[in-house]
């Protein structure tokens, strides 16, 4: 092109070329793919993401605004990475780990080019070393240990691909950048390390993921469970519950540390978060749920391109205390945002795009983002899991878009909002004809063993409900006096099922969680009072009778029992005592 | 000064202008043509070969002799407490014959990003005198509660009553609206002012109009004008500011012909890929700072084209947006004012919003029961006309009136009629009366102790 330059310079050092929202393309970068590079004069955090001749493609992590063609570049020559070390826990980052209490000590607002370290510098922490000089240590081993809450000891792992004999190494108190080992060959480790987000940290093997991830919501736990180290996709159109549910599993979850994704989504919620976390007490160790939580907030407002990142920091930094042998459960709040981001800056570079405008790629990076879940044997020989459960927000409550679909074709629990079911406040509003689970033969023999006939109630349950929904569509044309006593008392059985079991209020200080024991329980009480019914039907008592027994209100009432032992005891009595007043005399 | 005569291509409202020294991205224009007119607009896209200008005002007149000058600066806007009273343009100039705006601070329009930690929970009830608001989707100051509503619909009647009856129970706060038109006719715009004239509402409002007949691609501004004074007014001032954004649709309309102008690969039907991020940064501006006194309420008014409700602009807004109150045309049919359909509604915020203290301790679960009992007798309301009323059972029956009474006696209410929270509350049990104590499953026992109408009659009306 014949165009002057005379106004710009033409030396060879990196500059800009081309500004066009979060997307920059810079010349003479001489970078590397996923190199972070500092844009501008504020030095505004990015990453090339396309390299063509001598024009590098950069998507900026913060608003481009007043960035002009011609600003310097700095390339740091390394890809986006995450601080990982003691004080992640409580913590609550934007989607490049930026500690945003700290940015709000400077201003409500978030300003551009702020950076502050992830993990304090200042902190001194108590290391307890657990090897000695001498040792031979391998990456994943641990050298010590951190107790960074009360509940929890952070293993200081030695990072993967490192090994060596310790030359040096000693207890006491250190900042995170301090030395507290040092090799033979000269490395030396500190309490923190840093790794790359988008590669996924190493580990020994993959293993069967066989134990239930308990949530306390009824539905899940009992019908379509999840097994730690699992996948599972909540989907759903707005308004369904999508946040209230992964917030639900976020609290009461057992897992021992919870990475909470808020990925384009609104501030008002993340501030919920922010303000309820801290307030409510983990129901197994008795410490605020605050402090086994990290959380990532990237508000929908925030910039694009951070968004992306989000979900990376958020993951890396659950693989890593997976690998200290934690259990780790990541809700992604909402991958569909996610895709929206990536399908934004796949539009600005241009790129062909793939159905409804999303990348071509898509699929693939989804695939590799639930990948990274699991359980997995540790390099050191020890056990941990990620659990990954992602929202997502299909267009239009329309299961048949891209990001649904290719989701589904990589998570193995279903678990599908329905708007029906929100309208009328059946919360959680998850459609049971639809969703499903495929750790249920993986994770019941061990229920079945604390809880004989769980399979078995789990299956009569399940039954009972698509008997409904064909019964249901013969009531839609022919209206429910029509059918049968023993069809209408199935139909009154289900919502019963429905109301008293499935229904759970998040809001109610009892309901909100409710354990393995009070579900097996409750699912007892149920099929007892069913088997009755159904013998008083043949025996020519009529639904309205049936209806009528002080043991049914006594079994809705069950969820909001706090001592729901005694309780269940009493009700069982009451429906002995009741059904045998009904049968009478005509027992013969 | 960089002022350049170097356009080389002019498509829609956007200039290609070459051969310049090194422009800011998103940097602020003015645009001068050879009758010594000028326009305004910002900088797009900007590279060592040529930059494009998005013009604020239609593109009529501008010739490849015209001088394109850029500021050096993003876009600002003059600010000031006394903008209360006025009525502006679009684009911010006094459209009331009054004087021009002397400015106490300058504003970037595009606003900062709220740090979600710098955020405080909103969690202070709004009493609009609209039961099936107050009473099911409650509105909590710091919301964002758009209506969802479709073209010949009264939702313009519904956001100025809200507008006139919104309070906050035993306060009298510095309360202030800004209204914000975006592409609405000459007609509506006229019965806005009317309705703040009459009640008086101007003085504590500040007005941005955008007509219909205005330049589109202007509605990218206007509401981000409107929100930059309504955060000035709430963070600087103190002041409690109910926004009223309406059409959305327009907005994403002009959103679609920019991006159509650009050249961008579309997203679905048509609009931009980026159209949720760009939504969320003007919804997102609505909240609460801690430790200001001030507060930021949206009230989003969006048609429905089709009234289809998975088209992407209502779509969109529910995604970024904490619930939405469905305006229904079936309802609006049946000659019910305010045609609010509820099943479809909803306010996220509703149960930090309520509650002892609040309101009353019963109101949660008395919205769960209405919801639950409105939902099945529509149900049935289908299953009755094939069927026949009278093959249904008689729980049936009784739901399929409680549905009928809760329309006509708790959704419809006059268009000045102001219920206080209490009216709403027991004209609720008065409905929920004429159905069996035990049918009530969503109401704890002791809340039906309390409430439920053992005697009376629900029918008497009042």
């Amino acid at each position: 092109m014949e165009v002057s330059l005379s106004s710009y310079s033409s030396n060879t050092e990196p500059r800009i070329y081309k500004v066009a929202g979060p997307v920059v393309i810079v010349e003479n970068l001489n970078g590397r793919m996923y190199d972070v590079v500092l844009v501008g004069h504020n030095k505004l955090m990015g990453e090339v993401i396309e390299i063509e001749g001598n024009k590098s493609i950069v998507q900026v992590y913060e608003d481009t605004e007043l960035i002009k063609p011609d600003d310097p570049v700095e390339n740091t020559g390394t890809p986006l990475s995450v601080e990982l070390g003691p004080g992640l826990l409580a913590s609550i980052y934007d989607g490049i780990q930026r500690p945003l209490p700290l940015i709000a000590e400077e201003s409500s607002f978030i300003r551009r080019g702020v950076t502050i370290p992830a993990l304090s510098r200042e902190k001194k922490w108590t290391f307890v070393a657990t090897k000695e000089v001498g040792d031979t240590v391998k990456g994943g081993d641990a050298i010590g240990y951190v107790d960074e809450t009360a509940n929890f000891r952070h293993h200081i792992l030695v990072p993967p691909y490192t090994k060596g004999t310790i030359r040096d190494i000693a207890s006491g108190e250190f900042t995170v950048t301090d030395t507290v080992c040092t090799l033979e060959d000269g490395t030396s480790l500190t309490l923190m390390q840093r790794w790359p987000v988008k590669k996924h940290r190493p580990f020994y093997d993959k293993r069967w993921p066989d134990t239930v991830l308990v949530t306390g919501q009824r539905i899940l736990d009992t019908l379509f469970p999840l097994a730690k180290g699992g996948t599972a996709a909540i989907p759903g159109p707005f308004g369904s519950g999508k946040t209230i549910t992964q917030q639900q599993l976020a609290k009461w979850a057992d897992a021992d540390v919870i990475v909470y994704i808020g990925c384009g989504e609104r501030g008002n919620e993340m501030t919920d978060v922010l303000v309820e976390f801290p307030e409510l007490v983990d129901p197994k160790s008795g410490s605020p749920l605050m402090d086994r939580t990290v959380l990532i907030a990237n508000t929908s407002n925030m910039p694009v391109a951070a968004r992306e990142a989000s979900v990376y920091t958020g993951i890396t930094i659950a693989e890593y205390f997976r690998d200290m042998g934690y259990d780790v459960a990541l809700m992604a709040d909402s991958t569909s945002r996610w895709a929206e981001a990536m399908r934004e800056i796949s539009s600005r570079l241009e790129e062909l795009p793939g159905e409804e405008g999303y990348p071509a790629y898509l699929a693939s990076r989804l695939a590799e983002f639930y990948e990274r879940a699991g359980r997995i044997e540790t390099l050191s020989g020890g056990e941990g899991s990620v659990t990954v459960i992602g929202a997502v927000s299909p267009q239009g409550g329309d299961f048949s878009e891209p990001v649904t679909q290719n989701t589904l074709r990589v998570t193995k629990t279903f678990w599908a909002l329905d708007a029906k079911l929100a309208n009328r406040r059946h919360f959680p509003a998850i459609n049971w004809l639809k969703s499903y689970s495929l750790y249920q033969d993986q994770v019941t023999p061990t229920l079945e063993r604390s809880y004989p006939g769980w399979v078995a109630n789990m299956k009569r349950l399940m039954e009972l409900l698509s008997r409904e929904d064909e019964l249901s569509e013969i009531v839609q044309l022919v209206g429910s006096d029509a059918l049968p006593e023993d069809q209408q008392m199935t139909l009154e059985i289900a919502r019963m099922v429905r109301e008293y079991f499935l229904q759970q209020d998040a809001f109610h200080d009892v309901d909100t969680f409710c354990p393995l024991e009070k579900q097996y329980m409750m699912v007892n009480l149920l099929l007892s009072f069913s088997d009755n019914a159904y013998r008083a039907i043949e025996l020519n008592k009529h639904v309205d009778e049936i209806l009528d027994l002080p043991s049914r209100p006594m079994i809705a009432r069950m969820k909001y029992e706090r001592d729901y032992k005694a309780y269940s005891k009493k009700v069982s009595t009451q429906i002995e005592k009741d059904f045998n007043e009904l049968f009478g005399g005509e027992k013969e | 000064m960089k002022e350049y005569k170097t356009i080389n291509k002019i498509a829609g409202p956007l200039l290609f202008v070459e051969k310049t020294e090194p422009v800011g991205y998103k940097e602020f224009v003015t645009v001068t043509l050879s009758n010594g007119e000028t326009k305004r607009g910002q900088v797009l896209e900007t590279s060592k070969d040529y930059v494009i200008v998005q013009v604020f005002e239609d593109t009529q007149g501008i010739d490849k002799q015209t001088y394109v000058h850029f500021s050096g600066e993003i876009i600002q806007m003059p600010v000031s407490g006394k903008m209360l009273g006025r009525v502006l343009s679009g684009i911010g100039t006094p459209l009331d014959g009054g004087r021009k705006i002397i400015p106490e601070d300058k504003r970037n329009i595009q606003g900062e990003v709220i740090n979600p930690y710098s955020r405080t929970r909103p969690n202070e009830f709004i009493q609009t005198g609209i039961s099936t608001i107050d009473g099911m989707n409650t509105l909590v100051r710091g919301q964002k509660l758009p209506l969802f509503s479709g073209s010949g619909l009264p939702h313009n009647e519904i956001a100025l009553q809200i507008a006139r009856q919104a309070t906050v129970t035993g306060e009298e706060e510095s309360f202030a609206v800004v209204f914000c038109a975006i592409g609405i006719t000459q007609e509506e715009a006229k019965q806005f002012i009317n309705e703040f004239e009459r009640t008086g509402a101007l003085q504590r409002g500040v007005v941005f109009l955008n007509l219909a007949s205005d330049p589109s691609i202007e509605r990218i501004i206007t509401p981000r004008m409107a929100l930059t004074t309504a955060e000035f007014l709430a963070f600087d001032y103190g002041y409690h500011v109910l926004t009223i954004l309406t059409d959305m649709t327009n907005y994403c309309e002009a959103l679609l012909e920019i991006g159509a102008a650009r050249e961008e690969v579309p997203g679905r039907r048509g609009y931009p890929g980026y159209l949720y991020t760009d939504l969320a940064s003007i919804y997102e501006r609505a909240g609460l700072i801690k430790g200001k006194s001030g507060s930021v309420t949206q009230l989003p008014i969006l048609t429905m084209p089709g009234d289809d409700k998975t088209h992407p602009v209502p779509d969109l807004s529910g995604y970024i947006t904490e619930g939405q109150i469905f305006v229904s045309r079936n309802l609006y049919r049946k000659n019910v004012y305010p045609p609010i359909d509820v099943l479809p509604s909803l306010s996220r915020l509703m149960n930090s919003g309520i509650g002892k203290g609040k309101t009353r301790a019963d109101h949660k679960a008395l919205s769960d029961q209405l919801y639950a009992g409105y939902a099945e007798g529509l149900d049935l309301r289908g299953l009755a006309t094939i069927v026949g009323k009278d093959a249904l059972t008689s729980r049936d029956q009784r739901l399929l009136s409680f549905a009928d009474t809760f329309e006509k006696r708790f959704v419809m209410q006059g268009r000045d009629e102001n219920r206080p929270i209490e009216t709403t509350l027991e004209l609720g049990w008065d409905i929920l009366s004429t159905l069996p104590e035990d049918e009530l499953t969503r109401i704890p026992g002791d809340m039906l102790e309390a409430y439920y109408r053992r005697e009376t009659t629900a029918d008497e009306g009042d």
